[in-house]
């Protein structure tokens, strides 16, 4: 008990005014204990990943053991990490080699990894797409507001939109560009700082929790 | 050139080296009075030394009409903003490497005017290691004031009586599980990509026992894909510790967590996929989110289950807003621990939130008083007053 619950709150505490401190004190002691610190959290890190390989391997050895749905995709991501583990390991994780060409592991990185993540990022566009035409739906004051700001928004970032602003709105004493500028500076902001102070706020008030013992859910339950 | 020549120039007077106030011990401060004759067209040229005879290195160089102590960021408490007195901060590591403890460092400035130079006296000064940062004193004040209140709110807990408003997403998670249960679908609990250093992964946590706790007693399944791996060995205790909690230790299984990639677009690919395979009945997406958060909550909304989310990334919030059912924002993610468990201690401390947001809303109002008063009256003092106290150093 003392070991699994009491210890680690002591360490908390200890740790958590110590590094609350260190933001006063501008001596060179301090400045290395969060140095010190930062490099405990990467070797950490990097030890963590190790459980983190170990859980993977292990549940899709099980999916590919048990036939489950879907256990070929388990096969793919075992070839994966064997082919990048080899050609890492021939390549010194180097991409290019002395003369300058590119190696297997480079190869890997540039024209699969970067590709992949790059269609990933390219996903963000449709999907934007989609949640833009459920959220657009008017359904009521508040979400009228909200179409309205974003078609002003949207008609004010492409030149058709600017277009079509000075031809059939210039009779307003404004043009699309201070109405962006309007909204983006004002309503949105004071929206965004109102969520950012109630953060920071929530945050300071969590963070003593923590602290201060009085949240502990984080080390595995309530008692 | 003729050296001294013409001292009545740019003659430095009250010339003086001390140790950089507040730091850790790597500057030097040189002070000197400024010159009416301080102009764009004359330069004052520092070297230090650490001897006083020689090895001269040239640490700074500039004109006459800058520098000065005004120019140093520091707070009206720390510091004379004089604008009568040139200040140059050297830093000392950069030209003398590590620097050694009591060592005695020289400086001379020359100052150049057309084809005149006056060289000052040699002035010199140790430069200490300081262990308190008076500039951040108002910074200290405010958590001494936040410490005193959040320690007053505990020690004032009441077991009943505090109102706490309803928080629809967090009501909502007994029906997310419980249309789990009825349609036989797994579950889908997303920390983000935060590490345990997030305090919104830590608060998600929080949230993750509850939720493991209502899934064992409905007798569903939860399923926690990782980005990290010290946050899912956290997540597994606390799931296992939810599970024995609600009397289930029997149903608890090892990979109800596991780790999924430590890079971004492969995590958002790899839940993605199966999100669209076992079509989960109710996802969960509370805690530290990017650009994966509209990747995931879209493909959520895709497959028709219920979404709840949290997140303290105000830029991911609009995303949750349009894809989710509900939406934890930032605070509401944070006081989940206290809503959920009703503990009075965590309930109590929600009141520090609340006098915190009371201070804003007052100090927001009474500056924006004095600021247009300022401006009206050109109060440049009161201005300057405001503006070191709320600013960060």
């Amino acid at each position: 008990m003392i070991f699994k619950k009491k210890l680690p709150l002591i360490v908390c505490f200890i740790v958590g005014i110590l590094t609350l401190l260190q933001y006063y004190v501008p001596n060179k002691v301090s400045i290395g204990y969060l140095e010190t610190m930062t490099q405990w959290d990467i070797i950490i890190s990097a030890f963590a990943f190790l459980l983190g390989l170990a859980s993977l391997f292990a549940m899709h050895y099980d999916k590919i053991r048990r036939k489950t749905q879907g256990w070929g995709y388990s096969l793919f991501m075992f070839g994966g990490v064997i082919l990048g583990l080899t050609c890492g390991i021939i390549s010194k994780a180097n991409q290019t080699n002395q003369e300058g060409f590119i190696t297997a592991f480079g190869w890997i990185y540039n024209y699969v990894l970067n590709p992949l993540q790059g269609t990933m990022f390219a996903l963000l566009a449709f999907y934007v797409v989609s949640a833009s035409f459920r959220a657009f739906r008017v359904k009521s004051g508040q979400a009228f507001i909200l179409f309205l700001a974003a078609v002003i928004i949207l008609f004010g970032r492409v030149p058709l939109g600017q277009l079509i602003w000075s031809k059939f709105m210039s009779w307003l004493p404004f043009g699309i560009s201070e109405a962006i500028e309007w909204i983006m500076n004002f309503p949105s902001t004071a929206a965004r700082r109102g969520i950012m102070i109630g953060i920071a706020l929530g945050a300071v008030a969590m963070s003593l929790k923590i602290i201060f013992g009085i949240e502990k859910q984080y080390l595995g339950g309530k008692e | 050139m003729n050296l001294n020549a013409a001292a009545e120039i740019l003659f430095l007077d009250e010339f003086s080296a001390a140790d950089m106030p507040y730091d850790a011990g790597e500057e030097a401060l040189l002070k000197w009075k400024t010159s009416p004759l301080d102009s764009a067209q004359a330069t004052y040229q520092v070297f230090a030394s650490t001897m006083q005879t020689g090895g001269w290195i040239k640490v700074d160089e500039f004109s006459a009409d800058k520098k000065f102590a005004s120019d140093i960021k520091l707070p009206f408490w720390a510091w004379k903003a004089r604008k009568d007195l040139h200040a140059v901060a050297i830093p000392l590591e950069t030209h003398f490497g590590k620097l050694e403890k009591n060592k005695e460092y020289f400086f001379k400035i020359i100052s150049i005017k057309g084809r005149q130079k006056f060289e000052s006296e040699i002035v010199s000064t140790q430069v200490k290691r300081n262990w308190f940062n008076f500039a951040r004193l108002n910074n200290l004040v405010f958590v001494l004031v936040i410490f005193g209140i959040f320690i007053w709110t505990v020690s004032h807990a009441k077991r009943k009586g505090l109102f706490i408003r309803r928080i629809a997403g967090l009501d909502a998670i007994d029906e997310a599980i419980g249309r789990a249960t009825e349609m036989g679908r797994p579950i889908y609990y997303i920390t983000g990509i935060g590490s345990m250093s997030s305090i919104s992964t830590i608060a998600s946590t929080f949230i993750l026992g509850e939720v493991a706790g209502k899934v064992a007693q409905y007798d569903s399944y939860v399923k926690v894909p990782h980005y990290n791996p010290i946050v899912m060995t956290v997540c597994k205790e606390v799931v296992r510790q939810a599970y024995l909690q609600a009397g289930r230790p029997d149903s608890y299984r090892e990979d109800m967590n596991f780790f999924v990639s430590s890079d971004q677009f492969s995590y958002a690919a790899s839940v993605d996929g199966m999100i669209t395979r076992e079509k989960p009945a109710a996802c969960f997406l509370i805690g530290h989110f990017m650009a994966e958060s509209l990747l995931l909550a879209e493909v959520g909304a895709t497959v028709g289950a219920i979404q709840i989310a949290g997140t303290d990334s105000e830029h991911q919030l609009p995303f949750f807003f349009t894809t989710c059912d509900y939406t934890l924002i930032g605070e509401e993610l944070y006081a989940a621990g206290a809503y959920l468990s009703k503990e009075p201690m965590l309930l109590s401390t929600l009141r520090l939130q609340d006098y915190g947001k009371f201070f804003v809303i007052v100090a927001v109002v009474i500056g924006i008083a004095l600021m247009t008063l300022s401006v009206q009256y050109k109060w440049d003092l009161t201005d300057k007053i405001l503006e070191n106290i709320f600013k960060t150093y």
